[in-house]
């Protein structure tokens, strides 16, 4: 490396040295007033929508950064643009040249390495924001998201429930597992800041987790173009509180099928009974739902009693009680009560009858 | 008709126009004869291909290598005499100027089309609701715009250089004339075929083309696909050219580190399109092919992976936006010391830095998949390599700052448009980082904020520099001044309109408003600014119908440019305006730095007979070894 700025002098070089300091001086003042108000004027003005979701919370943080940082260095540029141009304008008339200087390793080696470890310290910020978005709640909501042209099916496979409409729980985390029946689209609710692609093709399920944290109405939008009404590929997504999710849910869940034996069906399956009673006669953990209703079951001390509804109904809710014979009344969980409503264990009956 | 026949791009259009319904023929004859029946996509594929090659033929631009082929004689491009009058524009020639400015004026006309496309969308746009257009214009028009103005970009650049280049170097003319040739007349074809797909039915995937979207839309997409195919030809062929010339054909004395700055952003922007435009070229292919052969390649229900598009079409299409603002850079660094009086500050710097954006560019495709589902783990490396782009563009933003640090700045047309750059740049640069961390990209991927971001560096690092240098070397090539009142009328309309367009579009993309849709909802808030963004749109169009009104009658009316117009070191200023037909006709010898203003009693180039260069070689090199 050479020296630095030699300014090989033609007019007078002192009085220039000395101007040079006077005018880095003004200029820095300008840019370090000009950044604040600069960051200040885009922190107020409303850049980004509401923030609701925990993810939201986290970019928007980023975000901030990136403002700061465009406000110094658009300042930066500017200022020194400005001052020059206003300064060191050539007045009418004039003939003459500017200062001769071809360049300085120094000082191109600060504004390399500054840079340089600046951008790593943003990568590395970035990473972290990155990492705590992506944050795993294994008790999360899992809704199968599947789009097409041109709209959105959601689907609680916990619930058997299909909405046109994203309702979530708030402060709850949802992880949805997203796919295409045609082409590429993506799913992205501004105020979530999230998006993902959704793919076609099996093995392109596409998961995105997220943590509604305010109660409002939003809208999903497809963010990839998808061909003719894509403008128009929207939901509606409900951010609600947790009793008025349960409730739609629960609703929904009864109001999705008619025959209550089918709803049983669906109970049954999403909860977990089939694990252990099978529909087939098939000897499992449990008994067999097959032509159990209104069997004669043979209890531990040889009596013998009529499953009933009643009786049925007593040995989901209280499975501890059971003396059936040939069956241990400690395996099946005793926690139906609160994971099922009264309806839903009533469907599960109605299932059990229908199995002849 | 005879007189119409003897131009070079009549005869090309005829021929074409036979060749095209001659493949069809063919095809359609294959068609019946395999029991097959009557399809009209494979049929355009072939003959549109087929009709390509057959302009070419018809212009002219295989003669040559023809009549070799033969072993006949063919004309040394450096002896040939060239016609006075404008239809030499109109066929082919060998002469680097006369190719230059067949460049530029596809490229205005490309301009001219691609702004159009824009304004009927912006019309669109203008207030929520349909009002215009249908959803399958509007997004036919979303990706002609795109890809016309690509072509534009590349031909406007190539433009430039080809004039240029040979000029600035103290060459004859290009290291290979005949493909120079062939690589223009390959965007004539390339873009009636662009164009074409409008009336096939347009195409609805955007200029990105994405399958599956692509493999089942209506078939506009086959003309669009052949004439990108087309016009990455001609950028190949032309990244191949301008290599080979400035490698080889320098004037004596003219060592790497004294070559005017333009010529490494042209070296840096050709080593790009010469190894990354086969990617694009492939991936459009493959769609063709699963179109028309029925190939899986990205069909995921019979094992293929759409995700593997993106990556092949990318990794040429993020490397492009350096191809398309590294040449505006340029001429940025060239221009800026004849105006401000001063050398370019760290010469050697912003030439390697050329070299540094060209090189990251390879390695930070991945960043436009940040949501697309690819691999996650790839994500982060993808975001640190994005980022290490504003190292060398830091520099050059730094070196210009510098460069215009106590300089004497004269405030002419050019010198407008420089400054516009530097700031529409700058602000391009600015909202890239937002882009480039991955979780913020959650947000703004697929948005208005990316419209608004792109269409500064465009214009920053495109529209603005090329339109400096239109103004700058215009006495240059016509011997004429353009008219610096009207001039500046266009710098002082445009500029505002366009930061109106570009900050709106910015601010809506931010709080919501996805990029590639006909219609909005109103609720979103966004009617207003979507109507200023329109008002600037309009008035962006205007000032530049202004500029090409000031190029035409500057033609017979523009003051004539006598001698060193802008005071330039440069040889091309040296030699009379415009230059003769083989540039210099005596030796161009470096004798001096390129950017020595303000040191007196230098020269950077000396005219010798055939003595060597004096040995006063050695002037203050301060700037770094």
């Amino acid at each position: 490396m050479s020296e630095p700025v030699q300014p090989v002098s033609l007019p007078p070089s002192a009085p220039q040295k000395n101007s040079n300091v006077k005018h880095l001086v003004i200029v820095g003042i300008l840019v370090l007033v000009s950044t604040f108000l600069l960051n200040y004027l885009l922190q107020a003005s409303g850049l980004l929508p509401v923030e609701a979701s925990a993810e939201a919370t986290i970019i928007d943080k980023l975000f901030d950064t990136h403002f700061a940082i465009i406000a110094f260095l658009f300042s930066l540029i500017t200022v020194f643009l400005v001052y020059s141009l206003v300064v060191f304008r050539s007045k009418p008339g004039q003939s003459e040249e500017g200062m001769y200087f071809t360049g300085s390793s120094k000082l191109e080696v600060v504004w390399t390495l500054i840079p340089l470890i600046s951008v790593i310290i943003l990568a590395y910020l970035g990473a972290q924001s990155l990492t705590q978005t992506l944050r795993v709640d294994t008790q999360a909501l899992v809704v199968k998201v599947t789009g097409f042209q041109w709209a959105w099916a959601f689907e609680y496979p916990d619930y058997g429930v299909t909405s046109q409409s994203l309702n979530l729980p708030v402060n709850k985390q949802v992880l949805l597992k997203m796919t295409s029946r045609d082409v590429i689209h993506s799913f992205w609710v501004p105020e979530f800041r999230v998006k993902q692609d959704v793919l076609p093709g099996e093995n392109f399920v596409k998961e995105l987790r997220f943590t509604p944290t305010k109660i409002g109405d939003y809208q999903v939008l497809c963010a990839e173009l998808c061909g003719g009404a894509h403008a128009y590929m929207n939901a509606p997504v409900v951010v609600m509180t947790e009793e008025k999710f349960n409730e739609w849910i629960t609703k929904e869940a009864s109001a999705v099928i008619q025959d209550p034996a089918q709803r049983g069906a669906k109970w049954s399956a999403n909860n977990g009974c089939l694990g252990c009673h099978s529909i087939d006669g098939k000897e499992s953990v449990g008994p067999t739902w097959k032509a159990l209703f209104e069997a004669d079951i043979e209890q531990i001390d040889g009596s013998k009693v009529k499953a009933t509804s009643t009786y049925l109904r007593n040995a989901i809710l209280k499975p501890r009680q059971q003396m059936r014979k040939g069956y241990s009344n400690l395996i099946m969980p005793d926690t139906y009560g609160t994971l099922l409503t009264p309806e839903q264990i009533d469907d599960i009956i109605a299932y059990i009858q229908s199995l002849k | 008709m005879k007189k119409a026949l003897s131009l070079g791009i009549v005869r090309g259009l005829i021929w074409q126009i036979v060749g095209t319904i001659a493949g069809m023929a063919l095809v359609g004859i294959i068609q019946i004869i395999g029991g097959k029946g009557w399809s009209l996509e494979p049929a355009y594929v072939v003959g549109s291909v087929i009709g390509a090659l057959a302009f070419l033929a018809g212009v002219g631009a295989f003669t040559d290598w023809f009549h070799l082929a033969q072993g006949k004689e063919v004309p040394e491009p450096e002896e040939m005499a060239y016609p006075d009058g404008w239809t030499r524009y109109l066929g082919v020639s060998y002469d680097h100027k006369v190719i230059g400015l067949q460049y530029g004026a596809v490229a205005i006309i490309q301009l001219f089309v691609g702004g159009l496309f824009a304004l009927f969308m912006r019309t669109e746009l203008a207030q929520s609701g349909l009002q215009v257009l249908t959803f399958i214009q509007f997004n036919t028009l979303i990706g002609m715009h795109g890809m016309v103005l690509i072509a534009c970009i590349l031909l406007g650049s190539a433009a430039v250089a080809n004039y240029l280049i040979p000029l600035l170097i103290g060459a004859r003319d290009m290291a290979f004339p005949r493909l120079n040739a062939f690589a223009f007349w390959l965007t004539i074809p390339a873009t009636i075929l662009l164009l074409s797909s409008l009336f096939l039915g347009g195409f609805e995937t955007g200029w990105t083309a994405y399958p599956p979207l692509s493999v089942r839309g209506p078939m506009g997409i086959q003309g669009f696909f052949i004439g990108v195919f087309l016009v990455g030809w001609s950028s190949v062929l032309g990244a191949l050219n301008f290599i080979a010339t400035i490698v080889k054909f320098r004037t004596p004395g003219m060592t790497p580190f004294r070559m005017p700055i333009f010529a490494w952003a042209v070296l840096a922007t050709s080593l790009i399109a010469l190894t990354a435009t086969q990617l694009i070229g492939l991936s459009f292919q493959m769609v063709l092919f699963e179109r028309l052969l029925k190939m899986p390649f990205f069909d995921p229900t019979r094992g293929g992976n759409p995700i593997l598009f993106q990556h092949l079409f990318w990794f040429y299409s993020h490397p492009a936006v350096y191809i398309f603002v590294l040449p505006g850079l340029g001429l940025i660094s060239e221009l800026l010391p004849v105006f401000v009086r001063k050398p370019l500050f760290g010469y050697k710097w912003i030439a390697m830095s050329s070299l540094g954006i060209a090189i990251v560019g390879f390695l930070v495709w991945a960043h436009h998949m940040f949501t697309s589902g690819m691999e996650s783990y790839l994500r982060v490396p993808f975001m640190y390599s994005t980022l290490l782009v504003a190292v060398p563009t830091g520099i050059k933003f730094f070196s210009w700052v510098a460069t215009i640090w106590q300089g004497r700045i004269r405030y002419d047309t050019p010198m407008l448009f420089l400054l516009g750059a530097i700031f529409v740049f700058l602000l391009g640069g600015l909202t890239g980082p937002p882009l480039g961390t991955v979780s913020t990209d959650l947000h703004v991927h697929d948005t208005y904020f990316i419209v608004g971001h792109f269409h500064d560096t465009m214009f920053g690092g495109f529209i603005f520099p090329i339109f400096a240098a239109i103004y700058y070397w215009y006495p240059k090539v016509t011997g004429r001044k353009m008219n610096e009142t009207l001039g500046k009328i266009h710098f002082a309309v445009m500029t505002p309109a366009f930061l109106l367009m570009t900050l709106g579009q910015m601010r809506v993309g931010l709080l919501g408003m996805r990029r590639r849709i006909a219609d909005y909802d109103p609720a979103m808030g966004f009617d207003f600014t979507q109507l200023l963004i329109t008002i600037g749109g309009f008035l962006v169009g205007a000032a530049v119908l202004l500029m090409v009104y000031n190029m035409i009658v500057s033609l017979r009316k523009g003051s004539p440019a006598e001698g060193n117009v802008w005071e330039s070191r440069s040889p091309e200023w040296q030699i009379s305006s415009p230059p003769p037909a083989h540039n210099y006709d005596a030796p161009v010898i470096v004798v001096g730095e390129p950017y020595d203003y303000g040191l007196p009693g230098t020269r950077y180039i000396a005219f010798g007979d055939t003595h060597p260069a004096p040995t006063s070689v050695q002037s203050a090199t301060p700037g770094g070894d």
